[in-house]
C-alpha cells in the first residue's frame, strides 16, 4: 500500500454509464459555473471504479479526467478529493464499513459494534483492508442517524440500532454475496420508538389537519 | 405537550406513502397557487409574524432572514440554498424530512424561492444520506412530472427549478458560507462575513441559507397562518419542532414536539424514561454537541426552548438531546467531541486548527487523570482563546462543550486526577494549586 504510483493506474475513461450520469449533473449549474460538478463528478468517478475494479476510489488520472471536462486546473480536484472524507484516494475492499463512534454512537455501545467488525471481518485496524480484499474498516464521525444509534454504514446504506453479534451476522452475510435490508435490525419502524409510535396514531389520511387548518 | 392535529410533520416515520400521491393526501401540493398569490410581502409577513426562528441552530428568525434579499428586480439572479448538511452530533431530524416528506419540502422551496424571488433552489444535502437524496430526487422527478415544478410551476406563473447537490462528508459544510463554496465545487472553507450572502452569497449572487426544517414548516405555516403556529410554544419561542432523543434512554426516537415543554416532560414521554429510572441521570446535552451540557439538576426543571436554555448558559440548538445515565464517564464523553472537532476543522484558521487539536490531547489526558490540577483552568482559558478568534462558529462549538464540563464537573476532573497521581506515586510531583493549603493534600 505504501507504493502509491504503483496502484494508480495511467489510464481512466468515463463509461457509457457515468456519461448519462454527468449529462444530468451539468444541467444542474450554470454554464460558466461548470466546477460546481467538482463533487458530483468524484462521485461518478468512484462509483465507476466500484463497478470495474470491485474497488471504489479515485485515482489521480480520475481527477485529471474530471478536470479536464470542468475546464479547470487540476490541483482544484486533487484539492476538493483530499479535503472531503467521503472520497477514496486509494484501493478500498469491495464493502466499505463505516462505524460511527461519535459520542450518540458510543454511549448505545459502538465500541462493540467496532470489536465485532475487526472480528468477523478480519481486519485489525482503522483505515485496514482485510487480507481478502473484501472489507475496508473506517471509523467516522456523526452519522446523523442518532436515535438509531449505533449506526454501521456499509457503502451508501445504513444498519441501524446494532449490537456485537449483529454486527458479526451482518458482516457474515454479506461475505455470503448477500445484502441484507439497510435500516433497523430490531424490530422498529425508522425513527419511531421501538416497540410502536407514541404520536401521529391516526392514519394520514383521515387527519384533514395538517393539510388546510 | 402537542396534539396530533398541530403536527406539521404527518409522515415522519414513513408510516405512509411518502410519494406525491401519499403527500397529496396529506394536504401538501393543494392550491400552491393560492399561497403564491399573498404576494411576495404577503409571504414574509406571514412568516414573520409566525415567530418561526431557524431550526438549524442559530435560531434567527426566518421571516426577518428572507426580508433581506434585495427588493424588486436584479441584474444578477437569486438563489433559495437549503442546508441539509445535518452533521452535527446527536442530531437526526432533517433526515426524516428528506426521505419522508420530501414533498413537503419541495413544496415550501418554491414558496420560499417566490417570495425571494429566486427562480432556483439548490439543497445540499450531507453525503452520507445516499438513501435520503435518492427518496428526495424522485419526488423531485414526480413534482417536475406533475408540472408543480419547473415553467410555471404549480400553474403559478413562476419559473422554478429545485437542484440536489450531495456533500462529502466534511460537518464545516453545514457553515453556511463553507456550504457555498462546496457547491461552487471548492474545499468547504467558510468565507469571511460580510459581505453576507443575501448580498453576495452563491457565484456572488444574492442567496439565502436555511435549514431544511425551517424550510419544510414553510407551506404549513401559510396554510394554517402564522397566528397558528405563533399560538403554539412561548413568546419569542414558538411553534413546533422537530427534535431527537439519543443515548441512554430507554426509546430513542425523533418525533416533533411544542416548543417550551419541559425538558424532563418530553425525556419521560417520548424517550420512554431514562434507562434505569431518572434517578440515574447524569446529564443532557440539548440541542447537539456544541451545546454545553446540562447536568441533572438543570434538567429537572428547564424549557426546551431557545430562551430558556440560553438562560441555563446553554442553547437549544437543533434541538436533538443526547442523555447520559449515571454509568457514563462524562469526561470521556465530551473528549469524544474534541476529537470530532479536531478532525473537522477546515484548517483555515490558526486558533481553530492549533486549537481544536491541543483541546483534544488535553482532553484524552484528562480522561485518564494524566494531568495537572491547574491544567483545568489553563483548558478553560485556552477554549477562551479560541471561542470568538475564528471566521466561523466552529471554534466556538469546540469551545463550548469542554466548558460546559469544567463548569458542572470541575469535582470529577479534579478528583480523576488525584486518583491518578495516587496510582501512579506521583505524590511527590503535586503541584499545589495557589491558595490551597499544603495539610490538606498531605493528609489524602
Amino acid at each position: 500500500m505504501s507504493d502509491v504510483n504503483r496502484e494508480q493506474p495511467d489510464h481512466f475513461a468515463f463509461d457509457e454509464i457515468s456519461e448519462a450520469e454527468i449529462a444530468k449533473i451539468l444541467v444542474k449549474y450554470p454554464p460558466e459555473r461548470k466546477a460546481s460538478g467538482s463533487l458530483p463528478l468524484l462521485y461518478v468517478a468512484q462509483k465507476q471504479m466500484g463497478r470495474q475494479t470491485g474497488s471504489a476510489w479515485v485515482p489521480v488520472v480520475a481527477m485529471d479526467r474530471i478536470a479536464e471536462r470542468l475546464e479547470i486546473a487540476p490541483i482544484r480536484v486533487y484539492e476538493v478529493a483530499t479535503f472531503y472524507f467521503m472520497f477514496n484516494t486509494k484501493p478500498i475492499g469491495r464493502y466499505h464499513l463505516q462505524v460511527c463512534t461519535t459520542t450518540s454512537c458510543w454511549l448505545r455501545g459502538s465500541d462493540d459494534v467496532v470489536s465485532a467488525c475487526k472480528k468477523a471481518a478480519g481486519v485489525k485496524h482503522f483505515g485496514d483492508t482485510s487480507d481478502d480484499g473484501l472489507f475496508t474498516l473506517s471509523e467516522v464521525e456523526c452519522l446523523g442517524a442518532c436515535s438509531n444509534a449505533p449506526i454501521l454504514q456499509v457503502d451508501d446504506d445504513y444498519y441501524e440500532d446494532l449490537d456485537g453479534p449483529r454486527t458479526e451476522a451482518l458482516i457474515e452475510a454479506l461475505r455470503r454475496g448477500e445484502r441484507p435490508e439497510p435500516g433497523p435490525t430490531i424490530d422498529r419502524m425508522t425513527s419511531a420508538p421501538a416497540g410502536g409510535r407514541k404520536v401521529l396514531l391516526e392514519t394520514a389520511h383521515e387527519d384533514s389537519g395538517s393539510g388546510q387548518g | 405537550m402537542l396534539s396530533d392535529k398541530d403536527r406539521i410533520f404527518t409522515n415522519l416515520y414513513g408510516q405512509n406513502d411518502w410519494h406525491l400521491a401519499g403527500a397529496r393526501a396529506r394536504g401538501d401540493w393543494n392550491d400552491t397557487k393560492a399561497i403564491l398569490e399573498k404576494g411576495r410581502d404577503g409571504i414574509v409577513a406571514e412568516m414573520k409574524a409566525s415567530g418561526l426562528r431557524g431550526r438549524g441552530g442559530a435560531g434567527f428568525p426566518t421571516g426577518l432572514k428572507w426580508s433581506f434579499m434585495p427588493k424588486g428586480e436584479g441584474p444578477l439572479p437569486r438563489y433559495l440554498v437549503i442546508n441539509g448538511d445535518e452533521s452535527e452530533p446527536g442530531t437526526c431530524k432533517d433526515r426524516e424530512i428528506l426521505r419522508h416528506e420530501p414533498h413537503k419540502l419541495i413544496e415550501s422551496a418554491l414558496i420560499a424561492s417566490f417570495a425571494m424571488g429566486a427562480h432556483a433552489a439548490y439543497i445540499y444535502v450531507r453525503g452520507e444520506f445516499y438513501n435520503e437524496a435518492r427518496h428526495l430526487q424522485i419526488a423531485v422527478d414526480e413534482a417536475y412530472e406533475a408540472g408543480l415544478i419547473g415553467k410555471n410551476a404549480a400553474g403559478t406563473g413562476w419559473d422554478f427549478d429545485f437542484y440536489i447537490h450531495r456533500g462529502a462528508g466534511a460537518y464545516i459544510c453545514g457553515e453556511e458560507t463553507a456550504l457555498l463554496e462546496s457547491l461552487e465545487g471548492k474545499k468547504g472553507q467558510p468565507r469571511m462575513k460580510p459581505p453576507f450572502p443575501a448580498g453576495a452569497g452563491l457565484y456572488g449572487c444574492p442567496t439565502t441559507v436555511n435549514n431544511v426544517e425551517s424550510i419544510a414548516v414553510a407551506s404549513t405555516i401559510l396554510r394554517r397562518g402564522g397566528a397558528w403556529f405563533s399560538g403554539l410554544g412561548r413568546p419569542n419561542n414558538a411553534g413546533s419542532k422537530l427534535m431527537a432523543i439519543s443515548g441512554h434512554v430507554n426509546t430513542p426516537c425523533v418525533f416533533e414536539e411544542e416548543l417550551g415543554v419541559p425538558l424532563k416532560e418530553i425525556i419521560e414521554k417520548h424517550g420512554g424514561g431514562v434507562r434505569g429510572g431518572w434517578d440515574n441521570l447524569l446529564a443532557v446535552i440539548p440541542g447537539g454537541c456544541s451545546v454545553p451540557l446540562l447536568p441533572k439538576d438543570i434538567c429537572e426543571t428547564v424549557l426546551m426552548d431557545y430562551d430558556s436554555l440560553r438562560a441555563e448558559r446553554s442553547g437549544l440548538g437543533t434541538a436533538c438531546m443526547i442523555v447520559m445515565d449515571k454509568s457514563t464517564d462524562i469526561i470521556q464523553a465530551i473528549a469524544r467531541f474534541s476529537k470530532f472537532f479536531k478532525h473537522e476543522s477546515c484548517g483555515q484558521c490558526t486558533p481553530c486548527r492549533e486549537g481544536t487539536g491541543w483541546m483534544m490531547r488535553v482532553m484524552n489526558r484528562m480522561v485518564e487523570g494524566r494531568a495537572e490540577i491547574e491544567e483545568i483552568d489553563m483548558l478553560e482559558q485556552v477554549t477562551r482563546q479560541v471561542e470568538g478568534h475564528t471566521i466561523c462558529a466552529l471554534g466556538d462549538a469546540a469551545a463550548w462543550p469542554i466548558q460546559g464540563l469544567i463548569r458542572h464537573f470541575r469535582p470529577l476532573m479534579e478528583e480523576r486526577i488525584q486518583t491518578y497521581k495516587r496510582l501512579h506515586g506521583g505524590g511527590v510531583q503535586v503541584q499545589v494549586p495557589a491558595g490551597t493549603p499544603v495539610v490538606t493534600l498531605a493528609a489524602e
